[in-house]
């Protein structure tokens, strides 16, 4: 999130699209119902099914699954013709004055897609701004020249008309034209628009370009860096903010450093590559830091033991342009080239799109490691539905952990606020922290490489481990220093310049805390696990731990409760919040403010002295805002593709149907022989109904946790399809029967839910149905599975395995999210084919 | 007067100083102590479920969890919570939870429960066998990558802050690059 939960409450628009925050983020609602009892607020939402965000919203409307880009494209189109924009803003924060090269073509004039697609990939020389003789980019400020971002980004949206965007999304043409309006409102500066989304937008082949769209949206009516503005990326599990910031993703090392490929052959060389460089003057360019954020980075992993140098040779590399992620894992898994795999607090078996694939995956492993709670459908694949445990020769262990309350740390939230949890209880039995668990295993494999030769052993011998305390035999890990070295200390004495005052210095003593990231240095006298974090453990201690309820800022900014990265901001791009000279853009909801010696309010961002031109976009090289956006994989400005499996023939927006960018695991040589898909050339009959998946306030992912606990499987029993009164008629359904929900890929028993919350909707004139499933489900916590002398058996069963049988291989172009939320199936009575 | 439970508390607490001034405080002590948080310890957490971030005071007594409920100090929760919030009582007092190491050896059909210092011992053997089988110092193109590829991890975002740090620097020691979690889904 940009902003942070407790300021919804200063919103006067909320636009509820890709999420449902009243069910899946409840305590969240307890804000947006602040800011409609107090200030009049009013909530829009979008989304296929009439769902209980909707049913407290003043406006709401359907689309179809997968339609998002088209349905924010014709609001885009709307706020450019009716002038709602906020020009000020877009003038000073945005690159909407950029010129970009003449030869740059818009998919209007290119048969669907940008200029320089070349075999499923884009040459982006096109795609480049035009410079003049000492590099820096041309600008017209009056926005006219038809090669500015501005005019382009009018011409390439001119096309999503109200009438072709309802036909692509079945949104009701009226519907449209009433939430552009409101949402429109928000470009005043006294007006303040927020968007909440979730999985509802990342899980589609366009997830990047729909979150993008958005984006735009919100520059264009200057939302973004003021309080009530922003985009709520509204992340699903409790940590994935701080396990996201710590790099447990293939692509980045912790603090978003993007992790080093084999032929950048030296530390130098990648800092090269990874520092942006710019030619325009007035701009900060944050990341240019970068070399001391990897050098601290460094540091925390092997201290002083090897140099700087070694520790980036001993570290591994990826190929150039190769992907190592989530989909690509589980495919080579599926072709055995892995013989070990952790599963370590994940059930992938449930959670993997296309989990058939996954679970037959496993069983092609030598051994693994599964953490968790409870039992588990991954741990327990080997006696899934349709396994022979005789034929499987994977080797398993299921570890038991502790809980949340039976040890400590913190945790980040969606709002970037990392918050302490104390231990209460010890965890039962011979449970033990995950800490705990990960440390005995780094000490014993670290023995085994001291004892016995093995290829770059030192890269595992040389690392450091201070976290903790062997008594007896059992290593006792202290989260308490492992967070002291996340924040970074100095490794050596050392007086260093005040990054905020010029000619002052400090001097620091070996092992004293970084106070802040800005002190951070390139030549190995410092360390940090993950520079973001720094500032969060100082001399005032762990602030993680405060609880401070005072709230001076008016807006529920409560500094003093916890600590959010980065250095205790609670809303990020507040630099755009003031116009150019430090005056708040809306006084009567300042973030910060200039009062003639200094600024005050929230920590500010990006701002320099008013007055002196630094734009406040400083983690862009330029210091502006993207409206055009040349980073991505799918091009600069979103476009309309349909997903990957859908009920139409054509894309009504061009001859291109899908993101051309996309990796299709169905082609030969890529995926495998179960990646198959429906519906992508024609519609297919046998799957003619568009399903997406969802969650319930009483479950949480895949129910790995709660389907144990007896109050909320009580209260959410099993697997259900719903589907509209229209469906269940045509299918002879009836609420309440045993139904089958079928894909190519596989099938999932459901109770048939069925309700007014779905109706079909019209879609280029034809009527389509529109299915959703849970996804929280699996056979672990079934009444009618085998059962072995000493399982564990669930208290209330559930009903039902994983929506995830169902869903395919593919994934976003930028990401590789999987495409979960708009796919084809069919559903049929049980027994009925 | 306003009283959130937690002042309460305080002014229940200050029962025997204050019965000196002669006022009967008998109602307010008799109520006290029918709370079953009476001899409680209390500490806070953070839900762990959705990522709003709301706070819990759980209570325990004879390191047992006695009750959970939502922390009014919270400036974002201020005491709610919902329906998963309210549940992680059940977390804790669950004997459904796993309590020992299980093994499964190759091709049979059960669950055994191991000792820790086995299950240890025979992962990392195993650890080592995959990294140094599968251990490319070169890629195809020449350049030194120094990887571990015969070995994958997914998880977690259900870990502390700490442990994905410390997670994550156990991995990349060992070489691995298939590295994924929830964020990926």
């Amino acid at each position: 999130m940009t902003n942070h939960w407790v300021d919804f409450k200063n919103s006067d628009v909320f636009l509820i699209m890709g999420s449902n925050p009243a069910s899946n983020h409840p305590v969240s609602w307890k804000w947006i119902q602040h800011a409609v009892e107090n200030r009049g607020a009013k909530i829009i939402c979008v989304d296929p099914r009439f769902t209980q965000s909707a049913s407290k919203a003043h406006v709401y409307a359907p689309l179809r699954s997968g339609t998002d880009i088209a349905f924010l494209g014709g609001m885009i189109k709307y706020i450019i013709d009716n002038r709602l924009y906020f020009e000020e803003y877009i003038k000073h924060y945005t690159n909407a004055s950029y010129l970009v090269n003449p030869a740059f073509k818009l998919p209007g004039e290119n048969r669907g897609v940008f200029s320089g697609l070349k075999n499923g990939k884009y040459e982006k020389d096109t795609w480049s701004y035009q410079t003049d003789t000492e590099g820096v980019i041309k600008k017209d400020f009056t926005l006219r020249d038809p090669n500015c971002v501005f005019q382009l980004l009018r011409k390439h949206y001119s096309r999503y008309t109200p009438e072709i965007v309802s036909k692509i999304t079945g949104t009701p043409k009226d519907k449209l034209i009433e939430i552009y309006k409101l949402y429109g409102s928000t470009g005043k500066p006294n007006r303040a628009g927020v968007e909440l989304y979730a999985m509802g937008w990342t899980q589609h082949t366009v997830g990047v370009q729909n979150i993008r769209t958005m984006c735009i949206i919100q520059l264009l009516l200057g939302n973004i860096g003021i309080a009530g503005g922003g985009v709520a990326a509204m992340r699903g599990e409790s940590n994935v903010q701080g396990s996201t910031d710590h790099g447990l993703l293939f692509h980045i090392w912790p603090g978003y450093l993007g992790t080093p490929t084999g032929s950048l052959k030296t530390l130098a060389e990648f800092n090269e590559k990874r520092t942006p460089k710019t030619k325009e003057k007035n701009s900060l360019n944050w990341w240019k830091n970068f070399p001391k954020y990897s050098a601290s980075f460094l540091r925390s992993m092997y201290g002083t033991s090897t140099s700087l140098e070694e520790a980036y040779q001993l570290l591994p590399k990826l190929d150039d342009g190769a992907n190592y992620s989530w989909l690509q894992i589980f495919d080579d898994m599926y072709k055995g080239k892995f013989t070990g795999f952790f599963a370590w607090g994940m059930n992938p078996a449930c959670s993997g799109a296309h989990s058939n694939k996954v679970r037959q995956a496993m069983t092609k492993l030598d051994w693994m490691v599964n953490v968790n709670l409870f039992d588990n459908e991954t741990g327990s694949f080997w006696r899934g539905p349709g396994m022979d445990p005789a034929k499987i020769k994977t080797e398993v262990f299921m570890l038991p952990c502790a809980a949340s309350i039976e040890k400590e740390g913190s945790i980040a939230n969606s709002g970037r606020l990392m918050q302490w949890r104390y231990k209460a209880v010890n965890p039962p039995g011979e449970a033990l922290p995950d800490g705990d668990i990960m440390s005995e295993l780094f000490f014993r494999v670290k023995k085994l490489y001291l004892q016995k030769s093995g290829p770059n052993s030192r890269a595992i011998t040389k690392l450091t481990w201070p976290y903790g305390k062997f008594e007896g035999k059992h290593f006792h890990y202290n989260p308490r220093a492992v967070a002291a070295e996340i924040n970074g200390c100095f490794l050596q004495d050392k007086t260093v310049e005040n990054p905020t005052k010029k000619g002052e210095f400090k001097t620091f003593k070996k092992g004293d805390l970084v106070p802040t990231f800005a002190w951070l240095q390139d030549d190995g006298s410092t360390s940090s696990g993950c520079w973001v974090y720094c500032g969060s453990v100082g001399e005032k201690g762990n602030l993680a731990m405060r609880r401070g309820t005072k709230d001076n800022s008016g807006i529920g900014l409560y500094p003093d409760w916890a600590w959010s990265w980065p250095v205790n901001r609670r809303i990020i791009y507040n630099g755009a919040s003031v116009d150019p000279n430090g005056k708040p853009w809306d006084p009567r909801r300042a973030v910060i403010k200039w009062d003639g010696a200094k600024w005050t309010g929230d920590v500010p961002d990006g701002v320099g002295d008013p007055g002196k031109g630094r734009p406040p976009f400083i983690m862009k090289p330029d210091g502006v805002a993207s409206l055009y956006g040349p980073g991505l994989a799918d091009g600069p400005f979103p476009e309309h593709y349909e997903p990957l499996e859908c009920p139409v023939e054509k894309n009504l927006m061009s001859p291109q149907k899908n993101n051309p960018t996309i990796k299709r695991f169905d082609k030969p040589g890529v995926g495998s022989d179960l990646d198959v898909y429906s519906g992508v050339d024609t519609c297919d009959p046998r799957y003619p109904f568009v399903a997406t998946t969802y969650r319930v306030s009483e479950h949480w992912q895949t129910g790995v946790l709660t389907r144990w606990c007896p109050w909320l499987a009580e209260m959410q029993p099993g697997m259900f399809v719903e589907m509209s009164n229209e469906l269940a008629e045509e299918r002879g359904i009836k609420n309440g029967d045993k139904c089958i929900v079928r894909s190519p890929r596989g099938e999932v028993e459901c109770t048939a839910i069925v309700t007014p919350r779905f109706k079909p909707l019209v879609i280029n004139g034809n009527d389509i149905h529109q299915i959703g499933i849970p996804w929280h489900y699996g056979w672990i916590t079934t009444k009618d599975r085998k059962y072995n002398k000493g399982d564990k058996k669930a208290e209330v069963f559930t009903f039902g395995d994983a929506a995830n049988l169902l869903t395919p291989t593919i994934g976003d172009a930028n990401t590789m999210i999987p495409e979960t939320k708009a796919f084809m199936a069919n559903v049929v009575k049980k027994e009925v084919r | 007067m306003n009283v959130s439970r937690r002042g309460f508390l305080k002014l229940s607490g200050a029962v025997a100083a204050v019965s000196g001034l002669g006022i009967s405080l008998k109602p307010a002590a008799a109520h006290a102590k029918e709370l079953k948080i009476k001899y409680a310890k209390e500490t806070t957490t953070v839900c762990p479920y959705c990522s709003v971030g709301c706070s819990i005071i759980v209570s325990q007594r004879d390191g047992k969890v006695i009750n959970t409920e939502g922390d009014p100090d919270s400036p974002i929760n201020k005491g709610s919570l919902c329906s998963k919030g309210g549940s992680i009582y059940q977390m804790a007092v669950n004997e459904n939870r796993l309590e020992k190491p299980l093994y499964r050896a190759p091709n049979t059909a059960e669950w055994k429960e191991v000792e820790w210092e086995w299950a240890l011992d025979k992962i990392a053997e195993n650890i080592k066998k995959s990294r140094d089988a599968s251990f490319k110092r070169t890629n195809t193109k020449g350049e030194l990558v120094n990887r571990t590829e015969g070995i994958a991890s997914v998880g977690s975002a259900a870990m502390d802050l700490e442990e994905c740090f410390t997670y994550q620097k156990f991995l990349r020691g060992l070489g691995l690059v298939y590295i994924e979690h929830q964020a990926r889904i």
